[in-house]
């Protein structure tokens, strides 16, 4: 059946799909992450472990999204974390940070808030003083997506 | 007028790991957004940002466009000496902000 309040919503959505389309861009992909991961890690193997990459779970907004990432280590300067990047699946670029430390601080430990565009995977990769690269991966639900929407 | 926040402890035993916290007002323009027009909005971030404490560097971060408007980053530095450490954020069209806190280490 055919009522006004058919064409209404079927004419909203044309428009939102539409509006999606054309303002869409090109979403990185795990392709596109693995490639931003090859180029921090090169042809060093990448492990699981040390790496703690804390998010919650259920997003709600993604326009900002705590996160913390900590490294387990003694943090001396023979044994330490050199550096630290997270990585994105979904978002238009698969890079969020790179942080780079050293034995000055005391801890391996980085908060920092993100945005994320959609549901996604999201990696945190630590490079140590030993050249070693050890990572965590969480995959993350969220509800209302950053990065879409026009602003107002 | 950029506004900043930082929050560094006033003193601290000499070896203590002190947390850092900070907050710069910014956009963070993605650079993937679109206008009421339909014309893309230009790419507008900070994209580094450094801390030195007492003139030597102590951490070094690259922003990349997923990173939320209003940059906050927190890490953490062993507390070796009083002094200063200052903290200098960088991005597209020439933005630069600097801030100081300083620390008494006993």
């Amino acid at each position: 059946m055919t009522t006004r309040r058919n064409v209404l919503i079927g004419a909203a959505s044309l428009a939102a799909g539409a509006g999606l389309v054309s303002v869409s861009p090109a979403r990185a992909t795990p392709a596109s992450m693995d490639a931003a991961i090859k180029k921090v890690v090169g042809s060093a193997p990448l492990r699981k472990g040390k790496v703690t990459l804390s998010l919650p779970p259920l997003v709600e907004n993604g326009n900002t999204v705590s996160l913390e990432v900590s490294v387990e280590s003694p943090m001396t300067p023979e044994n330490h974390v050199k550096a630290i990047h997270i990585f994105n699946e979904k978002n238009p670029l698969p890079n969020v940070i790179s942080a780079r430390l050293g034995p000055r601080a005391g801890q391996g430990k980085l908060s920092t808030r993100m945005r994320l565009a959609d549901s996604q995977r999201l990696l945190a990769v630590a490079e140590l003083s030993d050249g070693s690269f050890w990572s965590d991966e969480v995959d993350v639900i969220v509800t209302i997506a950053a990065c879409l929407e026009d602003p107002g | 007028m950029v506004r900043t926040l930082i929050n560094v402890p006033k003193t601290a035993k000499k070896g203590e790991i002190i947390a850092i916290k900070t907050l710069i007002s910014h956009e963070m323009e993605t650079g993937f957004r679109h206008d009421n027009m339909g014309k893309a909005i230009p790419r507008d971030i900070i994209s580094l940002f450094v801390c030195t404490y007492n003139g030597q560097e102590i951490f070094r971060a690259e922003l990349h466009p997923a990173i939320a408007a209003n940059p906050f980053i927190a890490f953490s530095t062993v507390a070796t000496a009083s002094g200063t450490l200052e903290f200098k954020w960088t991005g597209d069209n020439g933005f630069s902000a600097t801030e100081q806190a300083t620390i008494t280490v006993e």
